[in-house]
């Protein structure tokens, strides 16, 4: 009786796993993009869907880094996603993703030249990945809260404006912009640099308000805070809702900062991934996406469409000298270790 | 045999959703890379930052505790002495807030603190602009979600004890102070137990309350964990060493304070968790 019991539960059990996997075969009908939070404009999804019969499954992520762990997981199924340039590289190097294919993709066309010469620094020739969105770190400030004029990293570590000050949630951005105060490259592979950052974020505690995502945009619009590190689209969509607020550059230098749209190894649906990248650089869509979304697009033929209020914009569409003090982050290898380590040190500090 | 076929089910979930995932939470502390070693498991031990994290978090788990349980109680006690259907109505409304869910009710107050209460007063900074401000804001959210698990079992505890022996005591001499400590609490003890299991256990491994409610800045063990796990996108593929070591160390710290609070409900009364 016992043994019958158990072989019916294991049935059971055995059912169960071969019922997950009996769904991925009808899973052609269906798209799982990863991707940033509020990072496409939903009505494209849904047009997407009518046009191709194909349904979307928008998965949020909240990092690189977080990305990163879930499509190194086995069973990751995601057809799309949307890592920024160091990220790239990295996956490039670790064999993570396929090589796009352009006669899919005619639209592409449509992206920037001179874009895709920025991004030539971590994938070569575009071979594996499409620009999406681009922007610059830099500071977004309260005007009728900070009294001198903004352009160094180092009023982030200026006393009077204690307990106002957010700064941004990621480990390369917050150390990166820490090593450019302190006159170091943003991809420093040097221990003594790194800690020398490290100790002047831990010093910083007591000054920040936090590490914030998207909940410092509501923070800034509504007078909560002087002084956020903030990317260039979130800053442009904060002043279009707070006049108050202005966004800098600072003259040391900052990040220029690429997501592209990537398809990983895991992918079950190439095809349709194709077809989605696509219909995303396609001239009137991609103006529309830009425009919800607020972060400046690579696409020319967009550029062309866009109103004057995005292009003339130095956050949106920032100077040649303004890109001429950024740099581009790389992938660090090994020695991402050390700042991960020296992460971990930062927020500890409270 | 009956009972022994409705326990297979039992045994079956016991397997897959808490066995294995402790094997799994072993296995990462000693794997990198499918690589054994212990390297990475003595680092992490040997790190003073993360004995100074459980320390914090640990002290925070006993301020909910003594908070939640100073409120309490008082409320356990008043309720038990009134009219059953008044109590019972009242018991309920102190539920309602938790039919909704706990991240919600977590992002609520981050919004009542951050903007709310500063709007009340018509200032621009909110508590959680200092750090001593933040750990006052985390240990009020943390006192507000937990303070129903300290309540209900108290109430049970109360509501059940024999009123004539409370009764015994006042005939016998007693006045009200001396029948409270010498009758009534410690006859309530199994409550007090199990209300402290169900408060210390869960603000121990608090992780939304001081992720939202601290901006992102403040750091309680169960951010370490997460940070620990998220910063495993690093240069190994499988380095999860980190983040299950420091679980090792919490499961460890949950085993020593649940078998400690077991030790004084000898009957099994409040009911418990192991």
């Amino acid at each position: 009786m016992k043994k019958i019991l158990c072989l019916v539960l294991a049935a059971c059990v055995l059912f169960a796993f071969a019922a997950c996997g009996s769904k991925s075969e009808e899973s052609n009908r269906e798209l799982n993009v990863l991707n940033w939070g509020e990072y496409i404009d939903p009505d494209l999804i849904e047009e997407f869907e009518e046009q191709t019969g194909i349904k979307v499954n928008y998965i949020e992520m909240t990092s690189n880094e977080e990305m990163l762990i879930k499509l190194r997981s086995s069973d990751s199924n995601y057809d799309l996603c949307f890592p920024s340039d160091y990220i790239i590289e990295q996956m490039i190097r670790e064999d993570m993703l396929i090589p796009l294919d352009y006669s899919k993709i005619p639209n592409a066309e449509n992206i920037d030249p001179k874009m895709k010469e920025i991004t030539n620094a971590f994938d070569p020739g575009n071979k594996y990945s499409l620009p999406y969105m681009w922007g610059t770190v830099g500071i977004l400030y309260n005007t009728t809260m900070v009294d001198e004029p903004v352009d160094s990293w180092g009023i982030l570590w200026n006393e009077k404006y204690a307990g106002k000050i957010w700064m941004y949630d990621s480990v390369r951005d917050t150390i990166g912009i820490t090593l450019k105060y302190l006159g170091y490259e943003m991809n420093t592979r040097s221990e003594a640099e790194v800690a020398e950052a490290r100790d002047l974020l831990i010093a910083q505690a007591p000054l920040r308000k936090g590490f914030g995502t998207d909940n410092m945009r509501t923070s800034m619009v509504n007078g909560k805070a002087a002084i956020a590190v903030i990317y260039s689209g979130d800053a442009f969509a904060c002043i279009d809702e707070n006049p108050d607020l202005a966004y800098v550059v600072p003259k040391e230098g900052s990040n220029v900062w690429f997501d592209n749209v990537v398809i990983p190894k895991s992918a079950k649906n190439v095809d349709a991934a194709h077809m989605f990248i696509n219909f995303l650089n396609d001239a009137e869509n991609a103006t529309r996406n830009t425009e919800y979304i607020c972060y400046s697009t690579p696409n020319k033929a967009a550029m062309d469409r866009l109103s004057e209020d995005f292009t003339e914009d130095e956050t949106y569409n920032p100077p040649q000298e303004i890109l001429d003090r950024c740099e581009v982050f790389h992938d660090l290898g090994e020695f991402v270790e050390v700042y991960n380590a020296a992460w971990s040190k930062i927020k500890a500090s409270n | 045999m009956k009972r022994k076929f409705f326990a297979y089910p039992y045994i079956v979930w016991m397997i897959l959703f808490i066995a294995v995932p402790m094997l799994f939470i072993f296995y990462y502390a000693f794997n990198v890379d499918g690589e054994w070693t212990t390297e990475k498991f003595l680092q992490t031990m040997k790190d003073p930052d993360n004995w100074r994290i459980l320390w914090i978090s640990i002290e925070f788990a006993f301020g909910t505790t003594a908070i939640c349980l100073l409120l309490g109680y008082p409320i356990a006690y008043i309720l038990s002495n009134m009219k059953r259907s008044v109590a019972g109505f009242i018991s309920v409304l102190f539920f309602v807030p938790m039919w909704m869910n706990f991240v919600l009710r977590t992002y609520a107050w981050s919004a009542i603190i951050e903007y709310a209460i500063p709007e009340l007063f018509g200032v621009t900074g909110s508590l959680t602009d200092t750090a001593s401000g933040r750990t006052i804001a985390v240990l009020l959210v943390l006192v507000y979600d937990f303070l129903p698990f300290m309540v209900m079992p108290l109430y049970n505890t109360l509501s059940k004890l024999d009123k004539s022996l409370i009764e015994a005591s006042r005939d016998l001499g007693a006045n009200g102070v001396t029948t409270f400590f010498r009758v009534v609490l410690p006859l309530s003890v199994p409550g007090i137990v199990s209300g402290i299991t169900m408060v210390f256990v869960p603000s121990i491994t608090a992780f939304t309350v001081p992720a939202l409610i601290g901006n992102g800045a403040y750091m309680l063990y169960g951010n370490k964990i997460e940070t620990a796990i998220t910063s495993a996108a690093g240069y190994h593929r499988n380095d999860y060493s980190v983040g299950s070591t420091l679980s090792i160390i919490l499961l460890l710290c949950i085993v020593i304070s649940t078998l400690i609070m077991n030790h004084f409900d000898k009957d099994k009364e409040g009911g418990s968790i192991l």
